[in-house]
C-alpha cells in the first residue's frame, strides 16, 4: 500500500499449541486510525506487541518506513519507541512513573531525547496538561493522587509530548467508567486529528472503534477474519463472527 | 620503613588476586566511567569501611610508594589511621599526611584541595557504584540503560528537585558524565569536589567492595556534572572562612564546640589547613 508507515506481512506466532497469530497482514497509513477488535484471547494484544517490536514473531516481517523492526538493534528500537512511536498502556500504572510528579512524567520523554532546558520542559509539560484537561495546579502532584481517568489522560500527554507519528494504544478506555470513557475517546479523537497522528488501537469496545477508527480489523483465534472501512464493516458485516460481534453490542 | 609482617604476602593480598584486580583496573581505565565487576575478597575490616578502596590500593601498591589515606578530608580519623597502619604492617610502605609527598592517596568522601599531579593516583572508596540505583532497582535494567546510554531517568530526578525545591538538591554523590559516554557516581564526595575531577592530571580509581565493582577515570578525561541549561551545576560551599587558616576557597566542616549552640567552620582537608597555618606562623 502506498504512503504506509507501518506494514506487516505473514505474521505467525504460536504459544505452544495455541495459535496467537496466523498469517496476519496489516498496514497503517500516515494519519490513519486503525482499530483491532475481537473478543478476549483473539490475539489483539499479542499483535500489538509484535507490531511494536516488544515480541518477536515466529515468522513474518514488520516494517517501519521500509525498515525491518525486528532486525534493527535494541538501541534503534528504543530510540524509535521514544521518538516516532508511542505506547499507551491499558493500565496507566504501567505507563507512568508513580513516584515522579505529573510534570516529570510528561518531561521524561523530552529529556530522554536530549531536552536540557528546565524552563522549556516545564512550559511544554504545562501546555500538554492543558491539552489533556489536567489542571495546571497539579503539575507537581504525584500521579497516584490522580483519578483513573486523569492518570490515563496524563499517560496520553506523556506519550504525545514528543509528537510521535504512530501511537499504539492497548484498550486505553478499559477499566474506566462510561462517562470518563466518552471524554477520553473524544480527547483521543481530537488530538489524533489535530496532530495528524497515526493510531493503532486495540479495543473490545465496538462503539469506541466506530467513534475513532477509519479502518477496522476483526480478529478471531489469531486470524484477521474481516477488515475494511469502519462504517462498511460495522453496518454491513460479511463474516459470521463479525455479524455476531456487531449484533451483540448493547444499545443504550 | 618497617619490615612487613611475617607470614603475609606483600600488601596482604596474594599475587593471583592482585593480578585479577589489575586486569579489572586495566579494563576500567580502557572504558572510562564503566563499572567492571570483580571478585572482591574478604578484607580484615567491615564493609562500608573501605574494602573496595583497600583492595585497589593493595593491587597497585609497590615498595617504593608513599601512601596517604584520608577520611572526609582528615588524615587523623580512625578509618584513615587504621588503613594507613594496615599497609605499614603488611607492606612496610612509607606513609604521609602531606598531599604532595604521596604517590597513592586513598580517600573516603573528599578530593584533596591541592591539585594532584600525573605521578599520583587517587583511590576512592565507593559504597554504591550504580548512579541509577535509587531510580531503577533492577541491576539487569540499569546495565541495559548504560549500554544504550539511556540517561533520561537521571534528568527526571534532577527535574523533580527543581520542581519541588527550586534547585537541584543533591549536595554529594552528584552524578557525572565521563568522557561524554557513561553516567558515573563520583562516590559520596561533596558536589563542591566534582569540578576537580574534570581533566585531573592524576589517575582516579574507584573501588566498591560490597558491590564488587571497579571503575576509573584516566588522566585528563572530561568529567561533566549533569545539569540543565537554565539551572547550571553549582558547587556548594558554606559561605564562612576557615576558623583556623582563614581560607575562603576550601571545603568546610561545621564543628559543634559546646552545648550552647557554639560552632566553628574549619577546613575539611586537614593537610591543606595545617600547611596554611604553618606558613602563616612562619611569616608572623
Amino acid at each position: 500500500m502506498t504512503g504506509a508507515l507501518l506494514t506487516a506481512e505473514g505474521l505467525d506466532l504460536h504459544f505452544g499449541a495455541i495459535p496467537a497469530l496466523v498469517d496476519v497482514a496489516i498496514g497503517v497509513a500516515e494519519g490513519e486510525v486503525v482499530a483491532i477488535v475481537g473478543e478476549s484471547g483473539s490475539g489483539k494484544t499479542t499483535l500489538l506487541r509484535v507490531l511494536s517490536g516488544q515480541m518477536a514473531p515466529d515468522a513474518g516481517t514488520v516494517r517501519w518506513l521500509g525498515q525491518d523492526v525486528h532486525a534493527m538493534g535494541e538501541a534503534a528500537r528504543r530510540r524509535l519507541m521514544r521518538t516516532d512511536w508511542g505506547f499507551v498502556h491499558q493500565n496507566p500504572r504501567d505507563g507512568l512513573r508513580l513516584n515522579v510528579s505529573a510534570g516529570g512524567n510528561v518531561g521524561e520523554r523530552l529529556m530522554a531525547v536530549g531536552a536540557r532546558h528546565y524552563g522549556n520542559i516545564r512550559a511544554q509539560a504545562l501546555e500538554w496538561l492543558a491539552k489533556v484537561e489536567v489542571d495546571a495546579a497539579r503539575i507537581d502532584d504525584l500521579p497516584r493522587t490522580f483519578s483513573g481517568g486523569m492518570q490515563q489522560r496524563l499517560q496520553i500527554a506523556r506519550t504525545l509530548v514528543t509528537r510521535p507519528r504512530l501511537v499504539f494504544m492497548d484498550e486505553p478506555t478499559g477499566g474506566l467508567d462510561v462517562s470518563v470513557q466518552a471524554r477520553l475517546l473524544d480527547l483521543i479523537r481530537g488530538l489524533s486529528r489535530e496532530l495528524g497522528l497515526s493510531v493503532l488501537i486495540v479495543t473490545h469496545d465496538i462503539a469506541a472503534a466506530r467513534l475513532l477508527a477509519d479502518r477496522i480489523l476483526v480478529m478471531r483465534r489469531g486470524r484477521v477474519v474481516e477488515q475494511g472501512l469502519t462504517d462498511r464493516v460495522l453496518d454491513d458485516p460479511q463474516h459470521p463472527y463479525t455479524q455476531l460481534l456487531v449484533s451483540s453490542v448493547l444499545a443504550a | 620503613m618497617n619490615a612487613p609482617l611475617a607470614g603475609y604476602n606483600f600488601a596482604y593480598l596474594d599475587e593471583a588476586t592482585k593480578r585479577m584486580l589489575r586486569r579489572t583496573i586495566l579494563k576500567a581505565v580502557a572504558v572510562p566511567g564503566h563499572q567492571i565487576p570483580f571478585g572482591a575478597r574478604e578484607m580484615p575490616l567491615p564493609y562500608g569501611w573501605g574494602t573496595g578502596g583497600i583492595q585497589v590500593t593493595a593491587a597497585i601498591l609497590g615498595p617504593a610508594d608513599t601512601l596517604k589515606v584520608i577520611d572526609q578530608g582528615a588524615d587523623d580519623t580512625t578509618n584513615a589511621i587504621s588503613i594507613r597502619r594496615f599497609f605499614t604492617r603488611v607492606a612496610g610502605v612509607a606513609t604521609t599526611e602531606r598531599t604532595e609527598e604521596a604517590t597513592i592517596i586513598q580517600t573516603r568522601h573528599r578530593i584533596p584541595e591541592a591539585a594532584l599531579r600525573e605521578d599520583q593516583i587517587l583511590v576512592y572508596q565507593v559504597p554504591q557504584p550504580e548512579p541509577l540505583s535509587k531510580l531503577e532497582p533492577r541491576r539487569a535494567e540499569t546495565k541495559r540503560l548504560h549500554a544504550l546510554a539511556d540517561y533520561g531517568l537521571m534528568h527526571v530526578r534532577l527535574y523533580e528537585d527543581i520542581a519541588r525545591l527550586g534547585h537541584i538538591a543533591k549536595a554529594y554523590d552528584y552524578p557525572v558524565m565521563v568522557n561524554g559516554r557513561y553516567l558515573m557516581s563520583p562516590s559520596p564526595i561533596p558536589a563542591f569536589d566534582n569540578p576537580k575531577m574534570h581533566r585531573m592530571a592524576a589517575l582516579q580509581l574507584f573501588g566498591a567492595g560490597r558491590e564488587k565493582r571497579i571503575y576509573a577515570i584516566p588522566p585528563y578525561t572530561e568529567v561533566r556534572s549533569l545539569d540543565f541549561e537554565d539551572h547550571p551545576f553549582r558547587p556548594i560551599r558554606a559561605p564562612q572562612a576557615c576558623a583556623l587558616c582563614g581560607s575562603r576557597e576550601s571545603y568546610l566542616d561545621e564543628v559543634i564546640t559546646d552545648d550552647r549552640g557554639g560552632r566553628v567552620f574549619v577546613c575539611s582537608d586537614t593537610d591543606y589547613c595545617g600547611t596554611r597555618v604553618a606558613a602563616q606562623k612562619g611569616v608572623a
